[in-house]
């Protein structure tokens, strides 16, 4: 280590970008080898922690019972998992190195601070796999936040990177913003976590047309993709298709951003869906989660006005996750379609067709795909498929929700980042902003903190090396 | 003095355990959240009860992704802690005086003093018998007062806790649900926050266990106390050996650790409730809260004072002003914070029938 320097620009010798859980796990581990940490943080301190805020568990690989994990998860069962459901959209070597990684990664955590609980009711499905995080995201970035700052690293909130500039193979300078005021600094090394690019709706709308004005997004407003379409445009490497983004169907009532795990609506396989002229679009009964959860954003975007409305009768309200809005409630059809703005003629035709397709009913299994379908009718349900017929009827308008995007930095195994002439000197980058490397479409429920945890701590240490 | 923060507690409560419902991510710090993800709809008794269960360690707040500034403006512990609150006034018998006595820790503060005042003069003008404290006031006079200072207040929280228990829907209680309260209560199991590690009560930001720690003081502090009393009573009836009793003795042993512990433990959670954010407590009760705890610390103060100078000329005062402040304390159960312990075994033995 260097003599402490007195220049403010070269005080630190580490800048990372972002605040987020894969920012923590590359600052500490950086200032555990020595280096002298840097954390800019657009956000102000009450909403720092980007999307990993929002999170609740991460996926974990273990040979044996580890911590609150039952059973054992190997890695070729969690690669199996993974390839379903990218449909082989994955680069196998960094793949499975993030799976073989994430095993030591839950001892790590609980030594900076994170605490874990046995997995939510209503999640059971996810025991073995997934160790959820006491409190949630929040709780995570909390206790890192406090294991960074008592390992000296220093934060900076409300400080907007604005420009890496890249010299040759080098960043020579981070340009950020605080304070109303504009600011440089030259470490030696950075490390990009700023996440993807959802927040900005315009880029959004460069990739998907004006329909994605339309789009909700489930987490942090900060995420806005400054610093990678900076980097983009100076040359680095980048992985990924624009449009490729995990959207879901969620309660169409709300926030514009960053409301989250609670607007999530699971009574898709319950209901019948309709769009705002009344008629169905899709197979409601279709396929198993977690694709089927992940379908419906896209099918809701495609729909006029991107909004779809889910109906479900009172056999059906207690057969899911309940969720932050109570449901609009009518006693006909007609009246909940007065409620929603639907046409109620049509809504009345729809449901009537609906329910005269529908069969035999006694095999219904609602957490098993049960085979009871309809017959002749197009689109089919061809699950879970029982006539809406017992009043009161429910209703829950559904939107898209974009929950992070794809296209990213390409990096290789140790977290660095290229041009086209090679590998950028002293650029790494992990979580979100890299996640495309790995995956090129779909998600795998938990792996988005897993790459980040795994790749923050490669990209911190690399860098650490580096400014030594 | 401030008002409630949310102008109907039982609403806002609503509102918030339906966004817990849908998120369950505190579902691992205390016995509040399985209970609340247990159902879809909440009615008032279910609040309540989920209400009781809380204390207030705000782990769960400072988890939470959806406070103030965000719309959904989460924060349980402060509306729970009204809830709860309102619960302990609206239950009391009679109602009026939990009302009065639990907002206003002035009104503890003129009642103690008054009852004090009262004492003093008993001592001054009854007849005193015997030796040592007995020269002062007599032993049938303390029996005249007290008995009935015990009982009447015993009665009255039995009154309460029917009260609460039909709000709850409570059922028959079995022996298992006794036990199984009683265990998490004396392990403070729920104090612990989940992992062990303590709550953010008063820092914010880390794990601490010091209000766990001091309140277990205040609780063994008490029960010393009140073994010492039994202790005596023992002594005196079947014994026959009348007070005052050497330092070697139970009631004086029980009664000075107790004591020391009841006064160490106060002072504790003076300092955590003043380093605690007021915005996530039932502000509203706030002074009734501090005189309570005022009150408590007098009551073992004056005790300790009382073993250490009760040979001096001072004896007279100090047995005015200790007993004056174990009366009032005893009168004032039912009305101020010390209610909590009541209630708060009945939430626990309640959520050991829903456990069930
Ligand atoms: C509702 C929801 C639930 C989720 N649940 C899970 C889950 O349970 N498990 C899971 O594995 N994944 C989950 N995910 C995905 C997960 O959130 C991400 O994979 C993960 O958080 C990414 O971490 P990150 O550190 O890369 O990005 P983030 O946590 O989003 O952090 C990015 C950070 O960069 C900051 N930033 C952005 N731009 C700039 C700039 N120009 N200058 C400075 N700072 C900047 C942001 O403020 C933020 O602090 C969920 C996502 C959402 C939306
Ligand atoms: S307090 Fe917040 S984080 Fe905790 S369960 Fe409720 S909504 Fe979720
Ligand atoms: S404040 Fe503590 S006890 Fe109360 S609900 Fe939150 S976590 Fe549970």
């Amino acid at each position: 280590m260097t003599e402490p320097d007195t220049d403010p620009e070269t005080r630190y010798d580490i800048v990372v970008v972002g605040g987020g859980n894969a920012a923590l796990c590359a600052a500490m581990t950086a200032a555990e080898a020595g280096a002298r940490v840097l954390i800019l943080e657009a956000a102000p301190k009450a909403y720092r922690g980007g999307n990993s805020r929002h999170t609740r568990n991460f996926r974990c690989m273990h040979d044996g019972p580890l911590s609150v994990l039952v059973d054992r998860y190997d890695e070729a069962e969690y690669f199996d998992d993974l390839m379903r459901v990218t449909g082989g959209k994955t680069d196998e070597a960094l793949a499975r190195m993030v799976i073989r990684r994430s095993q030591a990664c839950l001892p790590w955590m609980e030594a900076h601070g994170v605490r874990f609980q046995p997995s939510l009711s209503g999640t059971l499905s996810l025991a073995r796999t997934n160790a959820f995080f006491m409190g949630g995201g929040k709780a995570l970035v909390n206790a890192y936040y406090r294991t960074a700052e008592a390992l000296g690293v220093d934060v900076l909130y409300e400080a907007p990177v604005t420009h890496l500039a890249l010299d040759g193979q080098r960043i020579t300078r981070v340009d950020y913003t605080h304070d109303g005021r504009a600011h440089s600094l030259r470490p030696r090394a950075v490390v990009v976590a700023s996440g993807g690019f959802q927040a900005d709706l315009d880029w959004l709308a460069e990739a998907w047309g004006p329909p994605a004005r339309n789009f909700l997004i489930r987490g942090t407003p900060y995420n806005r993709g400054t610093v990678l379409r900076d980097l983009l445009d100076q040359g680095l490497s980048q992985i990924g298709d624009p449009t490729q983004c995990h959207a879901v169907a969620i309660d169409g009532r709300a926030p514009k951003y960053d409301g989250g795990i609670v607007t999530r609506l699971d009574c898709v396989p319950f209901s019948i869906v309709v769009n705002k002229d009344g008629q169905r679009f899709h197979d409601e009964g279709e396929d198993v989660w977690p694709k089927r959860y992940a379908i419906w954003g896209r099918l809701i975007a495609a729909q006029p006005d991107q909004v779809g409305y889910v109906i479900i009768d009172s056999k059906a309200i207690e057969l899911f996750m309940p969720s932050v809005f109570p449901p609009v409630e009518a006693d006909t059809l007609e009246a909940l379609a007065r409620k929603m703005d639907l046409p109620a003629a049509q809504l009345v035709e729809t449901v009537t067709a609906f329910n005269a397709a529908c069969g035999d009913t006694s095999a219904f299994h609602p957490t098993e795909l049960d085979g009871v379908r309809t017959e002749g009718l197009t689109p089919p349900k061809t699950n879970w498929a029982r006539p809406i017929c017992e009043p009161p009827f429910y209703a829950y308008s559904l939107r898209t929700g974009v929950t992070f995007t794809y296209l990213g930095l390409h990096v290789d195994e140790t977290a660095r980042c290229s041009t086209a002439s090679g590998p950028v000197e002293n650029l790494w980058a992990a979580g979100e902003t890299m996640a495309g490397s790995i995956l090129g479409q779909g998600y795998l429920a938990g792996y988005g903190m897993t790459i980040g945890t795994v790749f923050g701590r490669i990209a911190g240490e690399e860098a650490a090396r580096h400014a030594r | 003095m401030p008002d409630n923060l949310y102008p109907s507690p039982i609403e806002e409560a609503r509102r918030q355990a339906q966004i817990c419902n849908a998120c369950r991510y505190c579902e691992g710090y205390c016995a509040v959240f399985p209970a609340m993800h247990m159902q879809r709809a909440f009615s008032d008794g279910d609040i309540t009860q989920l209400a009781n269960l809380c204390h207030n360690c705000q782990n769960c707040h400072d988890a939470c992704q959806y406070t103030a500034p965000h719309e959904f403006a989460l924060n349980l512990p402060a509306v729970l802690a009204e809830v709860r609150q309102d619960s302990w006034e609206e239950t009391a018998v009679p109602r009026a005086l939990g009302q009065a006595f639990h907002r206003s820790g002035t009104l503890i503060a003129g009642a103690t003093v008054l009852i004090m005042a009262l004492l003093f003069w008993l001592a001054r003008h009854l007849p005193g018998e015997g030796t040592g404290f007995y020269a002062i006031l007599g032993h049938g006079a303390m029996l005249a007062i007290f008995l009935p200072a015990t009982l009447l207040p015993c009665l009255a929280i039995a009154l309460g806790l029917r009260r609460y228990w039909r709000r709850v829907e409570g059922g028959p209680i079995r022996l298992a649900h006794l036990r199984a309260a009683f265990g998490s209560a004396a392990r403070m199991r729920n104090l612990a926050g989940g992992h062990g590690e303590g709550c953010t009560f008063e820092t914010g930001a880390g794990f601490t266990h010091h209000r766990r720690y001091m309140h277990q003081l205040v609780l063994i502090g008490f029960l010393l106390c009140f073994a010492a009393t039994v202790t005596g009573t023992i002594l005196h009836y079947i014994f026959a050996i009348p007070a005052p009793y050497p330092v070697f003795s139970l009631p004086k042993l029980f009664g000075v650790t107790g004591g020391i512990l009841l006064c160490l433990g106060c002072l504790g959670m003076l300092r955590a409730k003043l380093a605690g954010r007021a915005e996530l407590q039932a502000r509203a009760v706030r002074g009734g809260e501090f005189g309570f705890i005022a009150l408590l610390f007098t009551v073992s103060a004056s005790g300790l004072a009382l073993y250490a100078f009760g040979g001096t000329a001072a004896l007279e005062g100090l047995l005015a002003l200790h007993l004056g402040a174990v009366l009032s304390f005893f009168l004032l159960t039912p009305y101020s914070k010390m209610a909590h312990g009541f209630y708060r075994l009945a939430a626990l033995v309640r959520d050991a029938q829903r456990s069930a």
